[in-house]
């Protein structure tokens, strides 16, 4: 594939998460905070976002696994987990978590238990999504074109 | 953990502006992503950045309830802190910030990612200058700057 069809294949898929709900206008934010000085911003940001997710996500697991489940400490972590997707644009994560620290809030386990699944199921997308993202973004590099906006 | 940076690393933006013009801002969360969003926000806008992971670290850094170890002039110019932290909440360092002679008059900015009218009403009156949602845009940082420029005159 030649460049110019590398860049237009990133920008389709790029408009295609904002579409589909995947991303939203924070991850733009996030974008223009990039720049020659700062060239992988985005890339750190959203590794540390994948890497506090996971935490968190494992952390919720075993949460919902114990006799007793200590919902108090389990909104706290879903806080955090809105907080991060809010913070990168992972929009459809987020809105999870809103739903999620409802059934926190009522102590409701089988709620949980669902709203942790579906958390799961999206925050694997959004991380298999941005990481094809980056990779054609350096495809793009690598062939000595820039990232289009 | 504490750490400081100033422009001198990244030169285009601001070799017209003498170091000591910059404005520097403690920023104050227990995210590290925010954080560093929140960093980077303000050094695009010519800010001499600090940041801390949570309000005791922020304490430790100001020397804040201290008399003997707290300085004439504060060093810091603005304060933006999260309001939901372990320990030590925002508003909590809110106050001790406002008891503090010396830091008293600096501008503190809350951060919530929750929009709860009692809460921002009550940073408000405590004397908070702003109360920003979460997360930080650059036109809430065009509006702190004016705060901070407003202060410093």
């Amino acid at each position: 594939m030649d460049l110019v069809q590398l860049q237009r294949q990133l920008v389709d898929y790029r408009t295609s998460l904002y579409h589909e709900g995947f991303l939203d206008e924070q991850f733009t934010q996030l974008q223009s905070l990039q720049d020659e000085n700062n060239p992988d911003f985005v890339v750190e940001v959203v590794s540390l976002f994948f890497e506090d997710s996971e935490r968190l996500l494992n952390e919720l697991s075993k949460a919902l696994e114990q006799q007793i489940i200590d919902f108090k400490r389990m909104d706290g972590q879903v806080h955090q987990l809105k907080g991060s997707s809010s913070s990168i644009g992972a929009h459809r994560v987020q809105k999870l978590c809103i739903v999620f620290r409802n059934y926190c809030e009522a102590q409701n386990v089988e709620g949980c238990l669902k709203c942790l699944q579906q958390v799961k199921h999206e925050y694997g997308i959004i991380k298999t999504k941005l990481e094809s993202m980056f990779q054609l973004e350096q495809q793009i590099l690598n062939a000595g074109g820039s990232i289009p906006v | 953990m504490l750490s400081s940076g100033g422009e001198s690393g990244s030169c285009s933006k601001d070799m017209a502006v003498e170091l000591g013009d910059e404005p520097h801002v403690l920023v104050v969360d227990d995210s590290l992503i925010d954080r560093k969003l929140v960093e980077r926000l303000l050094k695009n806008s010519s800010c001499k950045v600090t940041t801390a992971e949570n309000a005791l670290r922020a304490v430790e850094y100001l020397r804040l309830g201290n008399d003997t170890l707290e300085g004439t002039v504060s060093e810091v110019n603005m304060i933006i802190t999260d309001y939901c932290m372990p320990g030590m909440t925002g508003y909590e360092l809110l106050k001790k910030i406002k008891e503090s002679s010396v830091l008293k008059e600096v501008p503190v900015i809350i951060m919530s990612s929750e929009n709860i009218p009692t809460r921002i009403s009550q940073c408000l009156e405590e004397g908070a200058k702003m109360f920003v949602l979460k997360p930080l845009k650059r036109s809430d940082v065009k509006q702190l700057k004016w705060h901070l420029m407003k202060c410093r005159n």
